[in-house]
């Protein structure tokens, strides 16, 4: 098996997912010519043409609402919004339309397309260019979230949501493009199931993207201190794998989740919830949440450096709740 | 085109406003009465332009409308049954009491909804218009919106891309002076034709209360824009109810509504239809079966159950996702 880049797995996704059903179609802003601002789309105009590997202006309302219209008439868009960021401009298609047609058409529509768009810091990309947005999206009824930490997931997690019927917003990590892995195109995902990066004892991490790395290390330092850190890497949001969670907790007792959004009002919150709600008599210690000051991503290298999460981030957390809590 | 057919053409155009004109009518009173809940636009007054655009359309075709989008969905041949029983909420309306007036749709007839959203249904249709132009099915793809859409951005990008495509793809405006509750002259500074200029779009504008005018122009235009390339109709018509039903239109001077009731397309198509020789009684004959219809209808939604929670709860998502 060859190890490949995220970056090459996404597009050998889309290339398998295109072959697979004419159908599919790529569309975005400079996805056919230029193969993408990140190169996930190279390659793909040559090999299936102008028809199906379309290149947009530069208008996201518009092109989002268009991937809605096309997908209920027949067609499997996969749409490209080039940074997460850019998404604020096409919240009516994903929020309004995509993710209400098939409820609020009594079951007529199915809304098969996927809005791809990276998130996330750590490449001075600036205020703009640079936030995670997932927990939006993953509260809007109607859309399902992804969000795969490797190749292998990237892959599989795509064809996926390619092959899903209803609207997937399907998150990459900047940073995790040029990360290498081995992928085997017949290993396939469902979304919603969570997998353990890293089984543990002592405390649950939970956690997804670029993190899920970060936590890892975290994980290897902390076993240097005898705490064994059980990693779980959600890979998906909407729906999120409650029950991987939950059976995690039962063993461990203990919880850190760990995001790159912001903290406040992110998916942390929603997930320290649920464990409370449903397994509250397992804990042994409160649920500690780390995530992104609550700011913009700011651009300069030394601010940045300070903003992002860091492997002793996680692992403060995780030492506070192996001493029962703040 | 022989005297006879003519007014075959005429009376079918009559009759699909006649049963719009009628089941709004009713839709007035069944609101009034708190049977149909939320909000309701009427089109009374604009039933020219959705029997005249619907008459040049294909089975293949495609067609997404707006809030006030009535008068598109029955002149597309939506059974009157599930009409009525979905804006009354019902288990068995269209959308399964989802959707309610502003979001009917109807696969069945090519009716991807109506739209809550002012202008949100036009990138819909151009995505349905990219559809056709990818699959090769011969089809085109119908925006319906008014005026009042036409400071949206969406409008303006659609434009571009239909173009830049070549999109089979024609836009419709109901130009009837009006955005919601202010006069559209104080809210947008161009005209659709210098946009139609702009993107290099030929733009036809008709008096759209005369159904004869509309269904001409509209049958060239679609047949040109099946061709490829899209094409603009802006009918220019009258809106005699207010933005919603219940609304006073106390921003209206009397004038205006009264050149309104003036303009009345069906009183027109009537006149139209008699000077072909055509019997008023036979004119008289196609209200009556209409109304006849409309009353079932309400009749049919009344008695309809209410939709069940459970179902709707579970419908959200696709029963069977996919794997990878």
């Amino acid at each position: 098996m060859a190890e490949i880049r995220y970056m090459e797995a996404i597009n050998r996704a889309l290339q398998d997912g295109m072959a697979a059903d004419e159908n599919v179609i790529v569309m975005g802003e400079d996805v056919a010519r230029a193969g993408g601002s990140f190169k996930a789309t190279r390659g793909l105009l040559d090999k299936f043409g102008a028809r199906r590997v379309i290149d947009t202006p530069i208008a996201e309302s518009t092109i989002v609402s268009a991937a809605v219209g096309a997908a209920m008439t027949g067609l499997k868009p996969v749409v490209e919004i080039m940074f997460m960021d850019f998404i604020t401009l096409a919240m009516d298609a994903m929020v309004n339309q995509a993710a209400k047609a098939r409820f609020m058409f009594g079951g007529q529509f199915n809304v098969p397309m996927v809005l791809r768009t990276p998130h996330g810091g750590g490449l001075n990309a600036g205020p703009q260019h640079s936030q995670c947005l997932e927990a939006w999206f993953a509260h809007v009824p109607g859309l399902k979230v992804v969000c795969p930490s490797n190749p292998q997931d990237a892959y599989s997690l795509l064809r996926a949501a390619i092959s899903d019927p209803d609207p997937v917003v399907f998150i990459e990590h900047k940073a995790l493009y040029g990360k290498r892995g081995e992928v085997d195109t017949a290993i396939g995902a469902q979304i919603g199931k969570a997998r353990i990066a890293r089984p543990g004892r002592d405390v649950t991490i939970v956690t997804y993207g670029n993190t899920v790395h970060a936590s890892l290390q975290a994980a290897a330092q902390l076993a240097g201190e005898n705490i064994e850190v059980e990693v779980i890497d959600l890979r998906s949001l909407q729906p999120w794998d409650e029950q991987a969670v939950y059976e995690s907790v039962s063993r461990t007792h203990r919880v850190v989740v760990v995001h790159e959004a912001v903290k406040s009002f992110g998916s942390g919150a929603e997930i320290a919830a649920s464990i409370t709600e449903n397994v509250f008599y397992e804990l042994d210690a409160p649920v500690m949440r780390v995530g992104s000051p609550f700011m913009p991503v700011p651009f300069a290298t030394s601010l940045e450096a300070q903003y992002v999460i860091k492997p002793a981030d996680i692992a403060d957390a995780v030492r506070v709740t192996m001493a029962g809590g703040r | 085109m022989t005297k006879n057919k003519d007014s075959q053409l005429l009376l079918s155009l009559y009759r699909t406003m006649r049963l719009i004109r009628v089941a709004e009518s009713s839709l007035i009173k069944l609101f009034a009465d708190s049977e149909i809940p939320g909000f309701i636009h009427l089109s009374i007054g604009q039933e020219a332009v959705a029997a005249g655009v619907m008459a040049a359309l294909e089975e293949r075709d495609t067609v997404a409308t707006n809030h006030r989008g009535h008068g598109h969905v029955l002149a597309r041949g939506m059974e009157l049954d599930l009409f009525f029983k979905e804006l009354m909420g019902k288990d068995g309306g269209i959308c399964r009491g989802r959707g309610g007036s502003m979001h009917v749709a109807d696969r069945s007839k090519g009716i991807l909804g109506a739209n809550g959203i002012v202008g949100a249904g036009i990138p819909i249709a151009l995505g349905s218009a990219l559809a056709h132009s990818v699959r090769g099915t011969g089809g085109v793809a119908v925006a319906f919106f008014g005026d009042g859409a036409m400071a949206e951005g969406v409008l303006h990008e659609s434009l571009n891309m239909a173009a830049l495509w070549k999109l089979p793809m024609l836009f419709v405006c109901e130009h009837n002076g009006w955005s919601e509750f202010s006069q559209t002259k104080e809210q947008f500074v161009a005209e659709l034709a210098d946009l139609a200029r702009a993107f290099g779009i030929q733009h036809v504008q008709v008096d759209g209360n005369n159904v004869e005018e509309v269904a001409l122009a509209a049958q060239q235009l679609t047949s040109q824009a099946r061709a490829g390339g899209p094409r603009i109709l802006e009918c220019k018509t009258h809106r005699i109810r207010g933005h919603f039903e219940g609304d006073s239109q106390k921003y209206r001077n009397a004038e205006e509504l009264i050149a309104a009731d003036d303009c009345d397309p069906l009183i027109f198509a009537r006149a139209m239809i008699e000077q072909c020789g055509v019997a008023p009684a036979a004119v008289d004959g196609i209200d009556a079966e209409v109304e006849a219809q409309v009353a079932a209808s309400v009749l049919a939604g009344r008695a309809d159950r209410q939709p069940d929670f459970a179902q709707a709860f579970a419908d959200v998502y696709t029963a069977t996702a996919a794997q990878g």
